[in-house]
């Protein structure tokens, strides 16, 4: 075990897959010599060489064009999108092709694939530094959809992703790169001692589908994924009340039954995610708990969501749900 | 190079086809360009320079009168042409006899290659086996050439329960691994880029491999030509980057499309050496194709290439030209018809006759009908087998997840 803060868990992942499966290349703009914007990538090109690990073309269309090229002929290409908020040129390539591949051709072709892309708030990036555009892959049938969130699993499920044999989007909620965050911009630790920093330096998997019981209770499961996993665990201990936090670390498809057994226990469920609220992968889980649980809630589900608004640039402590709406949302559901 | 005729009104510019419904289509009758115009670049040597006049010409071998000549001329032997020749009839005839099963309810699409028959067929010979194909939806003809049975295609293109992509796609999106032919899909253009990665696996693994693709003249406005061109530019992987200028995008010609020159010469500006060639013109087309593959296994990267010639049908069974444009425009065209240059020419060479023709041609429609009803034994469009409900749940992922399973549970089959 070795202490690494989340970018040095990716690249651990990154280097292990490197090492393991000569058919694995990694490329995306500025990933090769720089070792990427956030330095996810740093040291690979060194180590693998210039053809394993390259600077793309400025042009994320291209790049997932060109992915999706190299899976179909055997490799397995592990693609950056530098922030998830320019995925969009993407979209046509990632949605109708790359998703539907494997079932459009009766399984002849497939284009095993991972993107890694940095998303969510926290970083003052604005309207398109910010965005956590989930939803707009978990609605396309084909794509598996991850979301890590801290060191430890940010290895686990990358590993897994690469090794998946179908499509993966991979967020990597950037406010946490360098240490959880619990909703106060002046006072942000780092990884360090931190338990889920702790990782091993070679091969393993969390393996996708699974959702991370982060702190077992018996009043109101709270579900989050991402930075958001950080500050609900904030706002329950702000709260007062005695919940049950689940990191669903996996949206396609998630832990269904790790879910179902929390609210089954606790009656109460509160969904927190940053992304906007209309049509977020809330309102599909609140929608898929209530048909499962119905008559085991004792109160509406809850969701504390990013505003239905582009997201704001100095004012975004009042756009991401902090953990003190989220601890409302908590005390709402005991006072049914 | 053709002339684009502009009206310039203000407050912009909006392009105009040379014809209208109505007008006396009239091209002067002859290309200007001849076989002979354009030399022979060294392919293991040649660069993008070398290629200008290439690209703003057109490069050409059989002659109006069926005679070949120049630098260009493959050589071919007779086997090898009336081989391509009958790749030809064999689509021309295939595409006759499916229209017409669309037209009376036996299919529910189709979309011809008709005009554009040399294309797929010559370039396709005049490659590897173990090169890929990634086609667009009018380049079925490869198939033909890498051996595909026809009942197979028609089971494909009626959907029933022996379609190798499960009743999942529209008619002619064929899917075909086992003759490298890349799944094709309804997006236009995005197999160009993908065209990219497929031989940047290749090279990535030592293959003597190339890729080849092709798009048309109106998708050459998608991003995913100019990533394509950029990214086999800045990678030089061994890939043959094909503009087919059918001249006709739906109901919207090239001269609307775009403002620039020849299609070709926008590969110039990428430093990719760009080659235009007489589409219809089977022999050309073999010669530039085989051209560009020399290049790729040299290791010098792509070649782009445009391929003019002339949608001589509607762009697909959901279309009628003749709203658009003079029915008989087709005749018009100096480009002629593919099949008919390369049978005047091997007649000319005495290497075929007419009685052959005919015989020929009486076999294979014999062989398509004989296909069609083997193909309707696995299930005809309007009465079924079609394949199972259960394959809308299949091969979604690699493993049905519990959401989709229990979805498949809630249908009941």
């Amino acid at each position: 075990m070795t202490q690494m803060n989340m970018i040095k868990a990716l690249n651990s992942a990154l280097e292990v897959q490197l090492e393991k499966d000569k058919n694995v290349v990694i490329f995306g703009e500025d990933v090769g010599f720089f070792g990427g914007v956030f330095r996810v990538t740093d040291g690979l090109q060194k180590k693998f060489g210039e053809h394993r690990v390259f600077d793309s073309p400025l042009a994320e269309g291209g790049i997932a064009a060109i992915a999706m090229g190299m899976g179909l002929n055997g490799l397995r290409p592990v693609a950056e999108i530098q922030f998830a908020d320019y995925i969009f040129p993407a979209y046509d390539q990632i949605v109708n092709e790359i998703a539907k591949v494997r079932h459009r051709s009766g399984g002849e072709f497939t284009a095993p694939l991972t993107f890694r892309t940095p998303a969510g708030g926290g970083i003052k990036g604005g309207h398109h530094h910010s965005q956590s555009p989930e939803s707009q892959f978990t609605h396309t049938p084909g794509l598996k959809v991850v979301y890590c969130s801290n060191p430890y699993n940010a290895k686990g499920l990358l590993t897994a992703s690469i090794e998946c044999n179908d499509p993966v989007i991979f967020f990597e909620p950037k406010r946490c790169y360098r240490g959880p965050f619990y909703g106060d911009p002046h006072n942000v630790p780092t990884w360090n001692d931190h338990p889920d920093a702790e990782v091993p330096e070679g091969h393993y998997v969390v393996p996708l589908e699974e959702a991370r019981i982060v702190r077992e209770g018996t009043a109101c499961t709270v579900i989050a994924w991402g930075t958001m996993v950080h500050m609900c665990e904030q706002a329950i201990k702000d709260s007062g009340v005695d919940c049950e936090l689940i990191d669903l670390q996996t949206l396609v498809p998630w832990d269904r039954d790790t879910v179902v057994n929390s609210i089954k226990k606790t009656g109460r469920c509160v969904i927190v995610h940053e992304a906007p609220k209309t049509s977020g992968f809330g309102a599909e889980m609140s929608a898929s708990i209530q048909e499962r649980c119905f008559y085991h809630l004792e109160a509406p589900i809850t969701r504390v969501t990013g505003w239905d608004t582009p997201f704001p640039h100095t004012t975004e402590w009042d756009y991401i749900p902090s953990p003190a709406r989220i601890a409302e949302a908590i005390k709402k559901t005991q006072e049914e | 190079m053709t002339e684009r005729v502009t009206a310039t009104t203000t407050p912009y510019t909006i392009g105009r086809p040379p014809f209208r419904p109505g007008d006396d289509a009239d091209f002067g009758g002859k290309f200007v360009e001849q076989p002979g115009d354009l030399n022979r670049p060294d392919p293991a040597k040649c660069d993008a320079q070398d290629t200008v006049a290439h690209a703003s010409g057109l490069i050409r071998v059989l002659d109006d009168a069926g005679v070949a000549s120049g630098q260009w001329n493959p050589q071919l032997d007779a086997e090898t042409m009336i081989q391509g020749l009958e790749y030809m009839m064999r689509l021309r005839i295939f595409d006759d006899r499916m229209i017409k099963m669309q037209r009376t309810g036996k299919l529910s699409f189709y979309m011809r290659s008709f005009g554009e028959e040399a294309i797929a067929i010559a370039q396709t010979m005049a490659l590897e086996n173990q090169d890929w194909i990634f086609p667009s939806y009018r380049q079925p003809g490869a198939q033909f050439v890498r051996g595909r049975d026809m009942v197979s295609m028609i089971c494909h293109c009626i959907g029933n329960t022996e379609d190798n992509v499960k009743g999942r796609q529209m008619p002619v999106h064929y899917t075909w691994k086992e003759g490298r032919f890349i799944s094709i899909s309804s997006p236009v253009g995005t197999q160009f880029s993908q065209a990219v990665g497929v031989a940047m696996a290749s090279a990535y693994k030592g293959e003597d491999e190339v890729c080849i693709s092709w798009l048309g003249d109106g998708t050459s406005a998608q991003g995913d030509y100019h990533y394509a061109l950029n990214f086999a530019s800045t990678f030089k992987p061994p890939v043959i980057l094909n503009v087919v200028n059918n001249q006709w995008a739906i109901s919207t010609h090239a001269n609307l499309a775009t403002g620039g020159r020849t299609f070709a010469e926008r590969g110039l500006a990428y430093d990719i050496p760009s080659l235009r060639v007489d589409g219809n013109d089977f022999l050309a087309l073999y010669s530039v194709t085989k051209w560009a593959r020399d290049r790729a296994a040299a290791g010098l990267g792509a070649t782009h290439i445009e391929v003019y010639t002339y949608r001589a049908g509607g762009h697909s069974s959901s279309d009628d030209p003749s709203v658009y444009r003079p029915n008989d425009e087709f005749k018009c065209w100096p480009g002629g018809d593919p099949i008919l240059r390369l049978k005047e020419h091997l007649i000319k060479a005495e290497m075929w006759n007419e009685t052959r023709h005919t015989a020929l041609a009486k076999k294979i429609d014999d062989e398509v009908m004989a296909s069609y009803k083997a193909a309707c034994e696995f299930g005809d469009l309007a009465s079924g087998p079609y394949p199972p409900a259960s394959t809308i749940f299949t091969e979604v992922y690699e493993e049905v997840p519990w959401h989709i399973q229990e979805q498949r549970e809630e249908l009941g089959k």
